[in-house]
């Protein structure tokens, strides 16, 4: 078990990158502590594999270091590092059965075979795999396979950390939440650092306490479920995380205040305004924080749908759609409706970053 | 895949059991013929019930010959298989060379196969050939048209050369269809290179294997025109394969009844061995 | 470079000897290749090459070779096409034991069927054409085409037809329209294997062909039995047979692998 700390670190496919492009990676740095539960968030192509890949050292970063604990580990290999990993496809030794599968990271580090034994049927009890412990592994369930991975990954008392490569893509929808709620429940139990690699957000705001969003190669947010719903520090974050995402609007500075479409959005504070001067800027808020009033901005009223607990609005300023999400059974006003955006929750964007 | 029952897909099978009942039932019926009857020529037939069976299944001819087949089929799957498999593990995965690799390994399947007898015959020619010519000045008494242990040796080899690119390619199409995830997972594991190839190669390739191995049986067993071109059955008999002694029977001596019955007998023995292989494999798979 | 790519390297290095000797061989004259040993041609000479492409018997031998096997590819694949999509989407009556008997015959040896082909094909006049080769190879390559055929369609969703058949599509048109491109790889495969089985054999050819049809390799044989020590023409005529097998490989080299892959047993 170890804190991993990555410091400055860059990756690129290509033997000699030149171009910003050229990196799969850009330079970032990031701290984990021991026995946290993390999530690599973003969508497919964003980085976040390559990242999972340096972290457990099937590749060698093109810079920066990884160090788990005070150890710099960036040029060890995947043994040495003493990592677990859970891939996307089931990794299961099909010829054996389920307890040989469990065995077998022990019986290739030599551990007496008593301690095996005792291991594999602790943590066989823990994934509810003891009943079919002598069973071919090749026979199971895409979700008893998941299992079986994550269990090599348990047995070993030495792991540093356990990865999850998008893990529940192959299990059934029902089952989906069962193993998810396993895994966080595992972790309580075991205490072991756990890294999340997926592109959904409810995988990675439900399991972990720290989520790391990823866009480009770049970490864009690092940051509670909490931060990211109420503070997305770029408009990439507002968009991807929440359904429906953040409405984000264009906005230009007039006469020292913040105007969206010739409109003065006054809960933004002069001052911050002031701040962003030069780049583009953007507005941004969320439907939750959008609520209908007497004054504030004009809109017409379009579709409203209904999502269960509530329904979205789709209003229209000047053509501009503007999402608002009010509860079920809200009376959406037909005509001469009016917005009002929540302060606290009003942002402000200059080419994509919030401002400060 | 669940598949539907539909008795109308015999229409689109038909044209394939028109064309190959065409080639193989008449003919079949041809040779079932020959082999109960006894003529003397000008179409002049007897009957003569099993007795060709009897008398090819008792001649000493008919074993030594069938006996030098297993010998010279085992040879050949012993050494190919093994040797396919070690060369498609030592192939690279990616990049330029696996074209390289691929197109000049698989040019030896890909000659005529008189060709490959005559370019063996040449190649190994005691006075003028480079492997004869090579081996004599490295001080071996070598002469495959005159001794029979070169023969068979020259013969192996050639075998050898012809035929274990198909083991490599075979056991190439399945390492590379293993996701490299499972490559990944065993590092992490901590499995040692046997490891991996016990437990991740060896069952991934098996339905590969069990292709290769039937295909180098039925091939291997049923040769005729590379040893023909090489040794032509000798020195003596000592490279007289089944084909080869089949082929000397009825188009040398012209005694269809025997060769009839040879071949029926032939044929039997190779369907018997794939069928019993085949059921072996599947059993185990499916245990 | 490391140690295990030395496997592959002495593999191709003694898969490329023999077809070295063979290839140096035809540019000697045959003085040189009697008179004794030489690694490399001394009198480089191009004589063997001359006379084969003057030659008619020579190159007509090509001629007809590539005549049959391309029929033969064509007409396999073309029978084994529907056949493979009855075998890989229907049920039928008695559609394993057929599948099982079609295999057989890739197991039936050459030396057993070639007196009984030379009768049959005597008597309905097909003796000494290049159809008769054609129809006699398709005994082992419509059941390997049908095989890997197979293999290749099973590979396909059944979603596929049937949202096909809902946009009204008839069966014919599905068929050509939207299958046949969509298994073109697997057709690639099978043609390959094909094109190569039947220019691999000589038994047959040689045995249902006399002097119109008669392949390229039936004349190099008659060359060594009659005048025997032209072997530097002999060795012309065999680096020739490589060639057309040299240009398949070259185009296939891409689908080698996955064809191998998806075969089924």
């Amino acid at each position: 078990m170890a804190r991993i700390t990555i410091d400055r670190l860059r990756h690129s496919y290509m033997a000699e990158p030149k171009r910003p492009e050229d990196w799969a990676l850009k330079e970032m740095s990031l701290e984990w502590q021991d026995g946290g539960a993390y999530a690599l968030l973003g969508p497919s192509g964003c980085g976040k594999t390559t990242l999972l890949n340096l972290i457990s050292g099937l590749l060698r970063p093109s810079e920066g270091r990884i160090l788990f604990d005070d150890q710099d580990v960036s040029r060890a290999s995947p043994e040495d590092r003493n990592i677990a990993q859970v891939f996307q496809f089931p990794v299961i030794y099909d010829t054996m059965t389920v307890y040989e599968n469990l065995a077998f990271p022990l019986k290739n580090r030599h551990v007496p075979a008593s301690e095996i034994d005792r291991r594999v049927r602790e943590i066989a009890g823990m994934l509810d795999l003891g009943d079919s412990l002598m069973n071919r592994a090749a026979g199971l369930t895409a979700d008893g396979k998941q299992k079986i991975s994550l269990g090599r990954g348990l047995v070993r008392s030495d792991v540093n950390v356990i990865m999850f490569d998008e893990p529940l893509t192959v299990i059934d929808p029902h089952l989906k939440w069962v193993l998810r709620s396993k895994l966080k429940e595992l972790h309580h139990r075991v205490k072991r650092t756990m890294i999340y690699v997926t592109h959904d957000q409810t995988e990675a705001l439900t399991f972990a306490d720290l989520v790391v969003v990823m866009n480009n190669g770049e970490v864009v947010q690092v940051g509670t479920p909490i931060e990211l719903f109420d503070r997305p520090a770029h408009t990439f974050v507002g968009h991807f995380i929440g359904s429906p995402g953040m409405n984000v609007l264009p906005a230009s500075l007039e006469n020292d205040g913040v105007s969206f479409m010739g409109s003065r959005i006054e809960v933004i504070d002069p001052q911050r305004a002031g701040a962003a001067a030069g780049g583009q800027l953007e507005i941004g808020i969320r439907p939750e924080f959008i609520s209908f009033g007497t004054t504030g901005l004009p809109v017409e009223i379009g579709k409203v749908s209904d999502a269960g607990r509530f329904r979205i609005v789709e209003a229209r300023h000047q053509g501009q759609l503007i999402r608002v999400l009010v509860p079920e059974g809200y009376a959406v006003p037909a005509d001469g409706a009016h917005l009002a955006f929540d302060a606290q929750h009003t942002h402000l964007y200059r080419d994509g970053w919030l401002v400060a | 895949m669940n598949k539907q029952i539909n008795q109308k897909a015999w229409l689109l099978v038909l044209p394939v059991v028109v064309l190959v009942a065409f080639n193989a039932v008449i003919p079949l019926m041809t040779v079932v013929n020959y082999s109960v009857q006894e003529t003397f020529g000008d179409n002049v037939f007897f009957w003569e019930g099993v007795g060709w069976f009897e008398q090819v299944l008792q001649s000493p001819r008919f074993h030594d010959a069938l006996l030098r087949q297993m010998l010279f089929t085992g040879l050949v799957l012993v050494i190919e298989v093994p040797l396919g498999l070690i060369i498609a593990l030592a192939m690279p995965r990616k990049g330029f060379w696996v074209s390289v690799c691929l197109v000049l390994m698989a040019l030896p399947l890909l000659i005529p196969w008189n060709v490959v007898g005559a370019m063996w015959n040449i190649f190994a020619l005691p006075e003028i050939g480079l492997l004869g010519k090579g081996l004599n000045n490295l001080g071996f008494d070598y002469n495959y048209t005159r001794q029979p242990v070169t023969a068979w040796f020259t013969t192996v080899l050639m075998d050898v050369w012809h035929w274990t690119s198909l083991v490599v390619l075979l056991c190439y199409a399945g390492l590379v269809s293993i996701p490299d995830d499972y490559y990944r997972a065993a590092k992490i594991d901590g499995a040692s290179a046997w490891a991996v190839f016990r437990y991740i190669q060896l069952p991934k390739l098996k339905r590969v294997l069990t292709i290769a191995i039937l295909l180098r049986f039925m091939d291997s067993f049923m040769i005729y025109t590379e040893v023909k071109v090489l040794t032509g059955g000798g020195p003596g008999n000592a490279t007289t394969f089944l084909s080869i002694d089949l082929d000397k029977m009825a188009l040398g001596q012209f005694d269809l009844g025997p060769a009839a019955a040879m071949s029926l007998i032939y044929f039997l023995i190779i369907l018997l061995f794939s069928w019993l292989f085949y059921t072996l494999m599947m059993r185990n798979e499916a245990q | 470079m490391r140690k295990r790519s030395l496997i592959p390297i002495v593999y191709i290095l003694f898969l490329m000897l023999p077809i070295y000797w063979l290839v140096t061989m035809s540019f000697k004259t045959t003085n040189e290749i009697l008179g004794g040993f030489s690694l490399f041609p001394q009198a480089f000479t191009l004589d063997n090459y001359i006379k084969i492409f003057t030659d008619s018997t020579w190159y007509s031998g090509y001629i007809n070779s590539i005549t049959y096997v391309v029929m033969n590819t064509v007409l396999s694949v073309s029978v084994a096409l529907p056949a493979a999509y009855a075998f890989s989407r229907y049920r039928f009556l008695g559609d394993k034991h057929l599948f099982f008997w079609l295999l057989t015959n890739r197991m039936a040896p050459a030396a057993v069927f070639a007196l009984p082909f030379l009768q049959l094909y005597s008597a309905v006049g097909l003796f000494d054409t290049h159809i008769a080769v054609a129809l006699a190879h398709t005994l082992f390559n419509v059941p390997l085409a049908v095989w890997i055929l197979e293999g290749f369609m099973s590979g396909v969703p059944k979603e596929l037809d049937e949202t096909a058949y809902v946009d009204g599509y008839s069966f014919p048109r599905f068929f050509v329209k939207i299958f046949i491109p969509t298994i073109a790889a697997g057709i690639g495969v099978a043609c390959f294997f094909c094109f190569m089985f039947s220019w691999v054999e000589m038994l047959l050819a040689k045995t249902l062909t006399s002097v119109d049809a008669k392949p390229i390799v039936a004349t190099m044989t008659r060359t060594a039995s009659t005048s025997g020590y032209e072997l530097g023409l002999l060795a012309a005529a065999g680096t020739l047979t490589i060639v057309p097998g040299a240009f398949v490989i070259y185009f296939v080299r891409n689908y080698i692998a996955k064809g191998f892959a998806l075969g089924r047993v």
